[in-house]
């Protein structure tokens, strides 16, 4: 079996696309998302889709499949809110490692089932909390959360990913890169502490607006230039822009990092509904001129997409070589 | 297809944007003006919590030229921990200084690693060494790194700091070592500080540390060329402190040779850094000798410089900064603060308008919400970023809470709350309005139940919508349907204040009347869409006509034809058609008339407004303050071929074009047209027509007596007689309606319909207007006003862009068969475009403007 690393110079590697999505289809209930443990839990739980690692695995299993049989070559796990910070919605921090054991549990099944050759990536996700803006208008100097509370809280979502068996970290949808540093702290401070070999970090920001830049401000290349500290395995985007939208930044992006390039955008950008309409033949079409252009080496689909639109980009990518890796240089002249 | 990439390895920093340091990038100037132990400027106002202040030095730094900024807070006065992160976290919110690098420099690690907490970017960390040995040297460097940060390496060992040009390069070589091979740094995140000590003490032993710094530095690059050279220049001219021409002089000669030896960057005084070729030449010659320890055998060259020294009038420097936009008028100040985001002079700016301004609301609806027009443009077009729009927003806050006193208050209900939180807030505070913001998708649905709860509630107040992921649609569909009390989509945050500003003044109503029979349409558009996303070819939608059994069906012939106009009408007559409901909710008292009168919570003021507006109207009609103008007119007409309705004026003919609905409708749905209201003329017997109508009224003369309200500075009764002149001219399209069906057309003479029925539209027939939804195209107004006998009958004179003056007008055709109805013609698809421009005979490019609004 080959390491992701060696995968990576001979193809394009396919990212799964939208668990919020595929969940939305099944139609679950308060009681479906509560199942028998949380059945007399004190608050509303309904939307709290990590939840279901604990209580729907199968559920959780047959999507990750889903994707797996598309073509996805990497598969994220179900975690972008488990950590303690963001399951304080739901009153439900204490499970915060759990979640995550479980979450990484789901998706190394669904690889077995599948019987090929993928990896399994624990995501990290953005936090509710920022540690670059302030919530209050008023008081710029005002933070809700410290940086030390992010560290930790991302520590034990680590460690509870590396417990379950996650192949690689993703550290994704990055709006605060501040939020972001605090996730490179934590796992490099993990692995410091345990003396575990390090997994392969993956780290993909958002670009939020037409100044394209971070929602907390940061242009493409400073916000690179903030985590390429990480020495990650990949640098990209994903979420907030469809993939038209993105593509100029993913052109720039595949010009200055030293590591590889991946991009995983949502199905075209949210109707007056909130809704993605851009169905997955455009989706791959997308993805296909930009592996043409030779801007990435892992692409894949963020909100709005789905089996169908992975299996249309893996189809459409699968002959195209990826990026090549640049020549990080040693000397100035 | 991809060539192969090369990397370069320049030091990369970052603060909002990147800072590469390349070779040819010579030299980076660290604005040193925020240290404590360096301004004691900045040391009195950090100890004095003067943060804004402490953030404008910041901003002076970057705005002279520094690309980084060195932070320190080294003070046996401060919390240096608290002190460093409360700066950082302000300065983070400031983009014009957080666009560049920070330095966070601290001879205490603690207060080093607390400023790494609080930056997103890449910063350099001032400074490590190997004073306390290497276990501890590779400990902080490990943390450096961990945070992702350049370091600076002071060349200082376990035996103390390095003096000599020897000791300086052997020490850096060691640390370099180090770092590259045993902590894994990358050596261009490496820095050294071969330190810059003083000169010109009088003591031998320091006159060649100038020398010993530059050679230093040449050899450090030569030895290891990725690394950068920095140092404190001030240091090096410490023996004259207070003549800080002298200093300026030798700090550029100084980095003149040191830049050349291979220094990329320094601790300076931004704005204070003198050209070389500019220095006086006898003083650069006197700043060569010392710093280079040429003649300066027992010190000769130290005391030339200290004796040159004495004759030069220190002058005092004013600080090179654009403050040219200070000298423009109070609008354009106030512009430039709010995009440049600067509390500085907000106080004072604001104060100024208020007095120049006849109220103070007028500040916040005039400059203020200028200046924020241009940031929503700036916004919108890519060329500010969200950190840049809060921080106008905060300056927008300031503003407005330095006229709080002057006005009454507003308050806003905050982001991220729970619908409760908000709205028991809201109702605590007895806020003006309601504003909802949403960044994500979720908050979309949250809206519609804040939207929900306030109905439930009973509020009273208008909602806001903003925020990246709302949309006007959204808000008509999904919100507004929710909530009768007014819900307006802003566009973003920066145009929230301009229609806050219509919501707090006297054109509520019509406002929020506008935004309703807007969004009525948007949610109608989309509801008809959300069916059936199709439309029918334009053929199959006039196939698909209404039915009417037309064969059983004989107009009722008018009591005359042609036009009757009422130069005068009886105000006394009008005044029992008003509606009083509009009236009560342009005051904001909602509830249906005459229930009002006797509202437990609003019955008492309710009765007050009804009995002054009577006793103005009374007035009205009495002294004849007002007159009503008003034309009505009927005439044989016949649909003809399409969708045409012939009208035939004695000997003239006017043939009236309508659209017709092309979204394909619910099955036994028909495509409705106006058109389809009138006889087809194949169906006509010989001899028999079908009649169409139209009308016009006016209210005039409102104008003096304004003005005279104006003058008293009544606005009280201003708003009244406006209003009341809106309620007279409807008023009075009510009567001729009725009149119409019972007496002039006599179509329904035995008509019997209460006020109450009429206000409901029970009647039959129906009075669409041009430029409404029935009949969306404002030009067939050429056509009615023609017909009623143009500005001499109607008293109307219609503008450029069809709108009626006076303003209290009312238009309309009337149509007489039972089964005629108000319906919205929604979205038409270009074949029927094609079709209607055909018909009119306009100009292309006219035609498509005037449509676009119905045009897919």
């Amino acid at each position: 079996m080959n390491t992701i690393s060696q995968e990576l110079e001979k193809r394009i590697l396919v990212i799964d696309g939208a668990m919020g999505t595929m969940i939305q289809r099944y139609k679950l209930s308060e009681e479906d998302y509560r199942g028998e443990r949380f059945k007399d839990w004190p608050s509303d739980v309904k939307g709290n889709n990590d939840l279901l690692n604990l209580t729907q695995p199968g559920i959780i299993t047959e999507i990750h499949k889903q994707y797996l049989d598309a073509g996805a070559d990497i598969i994220e796990t179900n975690t972008f809110s488990s950590t303690v910070i963001a399951m304080a919605d739901y009153d439900m921090q204490s499970l915060a490692y759990e979640l995550n054991v479980a979450a990484a549990k789901c998706a190394k099944e669904a690889v077995r089932q599948s019987g090929k050759q993928a990896w399994v990536a624990g995501a990290i996700g953005p936090l509710n909390k920022t540690l670059s803006l302030s919530p209050d208008v008023n008081n710029p100097g005002f933070r809700a959360v410290t940086f030390d509370e992010v560290v930790d809280a991302y520590y034990e979502q680590v460690k509870g990913l590396v417990d379950g068996g996650v192949d690689l970290l993703l550290i994704e949808t990055i709006f605060d890169t501040l939020n972001a540093k605090g996730a490179i702290f934590a796992i490099k401070k993990y692995f410091r502490e345990t003396g575990k070999q390090s997994l392969p970090v993956m780290i993909s920001g958002t670009i939020t607006d037409a100044s394209g830049r971070t929602l907390s401000g940061q242009t493409l290349e400073a916000f690179y230039t903030s985590i390429a500290h990480a020495r990650p395995l990949s640098v990209g985007l994903n979420c907030a822009l469809g993939a038209k939208e993105m593509r100029p930044h993913i052109a720039e992006l595949s010009q200055i990092a030293g590591c590889y390039i991946s991009a995983y955008p949502n199905a075209g950008l949210p109707n007056a509904m909130g809704e993605y309409d851009e169905n997955p033949e455009e989706t791959g079409h997308f993805l296909e001129d930009w592996a043409k252009e030779g801007y990435v080496n892992i692409v894949g689909g963020c909100c709005g997409t789905t089996p169908d639109h992975i299996k249309h980009i893996a189809d459409n990518v699968r002959k195209i070589a990826p990026r090549k890796l640049p020549v990080v240089d040693k000397e100035l002249a | 297809m991809s060539e192969t990439i090369h990397i370069k390895p320049f030091l990369r920093l970052s603060g909002l944007e990147p800072l590469v340091v390349r070779p040819e990038t010579n030299f980076v100037n660290i604005g040193e003006r925020t240290n404590v132990t360096g301004s004691k400027k900045f040391a009195r106002l950090i100890r004095e919590n003067k943060f804004e202040e402490a953030l404008s030095v910041a901003r002076q730094q970057v705005e002279s030229g520094a690309q980084v900024i060195d932070v320190n807070m080294d003070d046996a006065l401060l919390d240096g921990v608290v002190a460093m992160r409360d700066f950082i976290n302000l300065v983070q919110s400031e983009p014009d200084i957080a666009k560049i690098p920070l330095m966070i420099d601290s001879s205490k690690f603690e207060i080093i690693e607390a400023g790494l907490k609080c930056v997103q970017g890449k910063c350099i960390v001032n400074s490590i060494s190997m004073k306390e040995g290497e276990k501890k040297f590779i400990e902080q460097a490990e943390i450096c790194q961990a945070y992702g940060a350049s370091v600076i390496v002071m060349a200082f060992d376990e035996k103390g700091q390095a003096d000599t040009e020897d000791r300086k390069v052997e020490i850096c070589h060691r640390a370099y070592k180090i770092l590259t091979e045993q902590v894994g740094f990358d050596p261009q995140d490496i820095i050294f500080d071969p330190n810059i000590f003083a000169v010109a003490t009088g003591l031998e032993e320091h006159n060649n540390y100038g020398n010993d710094f530059i050679n230093a530095t040449r050899r450090i690059k030569e030895l290891m060329p990725l690394t950068g050279v920095s140092g404190g220049v001030s240091n090096l001219s410490f023996s004259f402190r207070g003549n800080e021409t002298v200093r300026e002089a030798m700090h550029s000669v100084f980095l003149f040779y040191a830049i050349k030896a291979g220094m990329n960057m320094g601790i300076v005084n931004a704005g204070a850094l003198v050209v070389y070729d500019e220095i006086e030449p006898k003083l650069r010659d006197l700043c060569e000798d010392v710093i280079l320890n040429r003649n300066n055998d027992n010190n000769e060259a130290t005391e030339a410089l200290i004796a040159f020294a004495e004759t030069v009038k220190a002058k005092g420097k004013v600080e090179v900064k654009d403050e040219l936009w200070r000298g423009t008028s109070v609008e354009e100040r106030l512009k430039h603060s709010l995009v440049n985001g600067i509390t500085d002079f907000i106080d004072v700016d604001t104060e100024e308008a208020r007095l120049k301004y006849p109220r103070p609301l007028e500040v916040i609806e005039g400059p203020l919400m200028a200046g924020m027009s241009v940031v929503g443009d700036l916004f919108g077009a890519g060329k500010m970023f969200l950190p840049q729009v809060v921080k106008s927003a905060r300056v927008m806050k300031k503003a407005v809470a330095y006229l709080q006193p002057y006005l009454e208050a507003e308050k806003e209900g905050a982001a991220r709350q729970t619908a409760g939180k908000i709205l028991d807030t809201a109702e605590k505070e007895n806020a003006d309005i309601i504003g909802l913001s949403g960044l994500i998708t979720p908050s979309l649905d949250e809206m519609v139940n804040v939207a929900h709860e306030m109905k439930r509630r009973g509020m009273k107040q208008p909602l806001l919508i903003g925020g990246a992921t709302t949309s006007r649609m959204h808000t008509a569909v999904k919100i507004a349907p929710q909530y009768g009390n007014g819900v307006v989509h802003v566009l973003d945050a920066s145009r929230s204040v301009t229609v806050a500003g219509s919501l707090l003044n006297d054109q509520k109503t019509s406002f929020l009347e506008k935004i309703g029979v807007e969004y009525t349409k948007l949610k109608y558009d989309f509801d008809n869409k959300k069916v059936v996303k199709a439309y029918l070819p334009f053929e199959d939608a006039q196939a698909n006509h209404v039915k009417i059994g037309w064969e059983a069906y004989e107009a009722t012939t008018p009591a005359f034809t042609g036009t009757k106009v009422f130069k005068d009408y009886d105000l006394a007559e009008l005044r029992e058609y008003i509606d009083w409901k509009p009236f009560f909710i342009s005051w904001e008292l909602h509830g249906n008339f005459p229930a009002i009168l006797t509202d437990e919570k609003v019955g008492v003021e309710a009765t007050k407004l009804y009995n002054d507006a009577n006793a103005l109207v009374d007035q009205i009609v009495n002294e004849k303050w007002l007159t009503a103008q008003g034309v009505v007119g009927y005439w044989p007409a016949s649909k003809v071929a399409g969708d045409t309705i012939e009208v035939r004026d004695g000997v003239k003919s006017h043939r009236l074009e309508s659209l017709r609905q092309q979204i394909q409708k619910a099955p036994g749905q028909p495509n409705l047209s106006l058109s389809d209201f009138i006889k087809p003329a194949e169906l006509l017997k010989d001899g028999e027509t079908d009649y169409i109508g139209a009308f016009s009224v006016t209210i005039q003369g409102i104008e003096p007596h304004i003005r005279k309200f104006e003058a008293a500075l009544d606005d009280y009764n201003k708003i009244m007689l406006q209003a009341l002149a809106d309620r007279f001219a409807e008023a009075f399209a009510e009567c001729l309606h009725s009149r119409t069906r019972k007496e002039f057309w006599g179509y329904v003479k035995d008509e019997t319909l209460s006020n109450e029925e009429l206000i409901k539209e029970q009647y039959v027939g129906i009075r669409p207007a041009p430029g409404y939804p029935a009949c969306p195209d404002h030009t067939e107004k050429y056509k009615l006003f023609e017909l009623l006998g143009g500005e001499e009958a109607t008293g109307i004179h219609l503008t450029e862009s069809l709108a009626m003056y006076p303003a209290s007008s009312v238009c309309g055709w009337y149509f007489s068969h039972p089964q005629s109805q108000y319906f919205g013609v929604g979205k038409i698809q270009p074949d029927q475009f094609e079709d209607y421009l055909q018909r009119k005979g306009w100009d292309r490019n006219d035609m498509e403007r005037w449509l676009r609004p119905v045009m897919e």
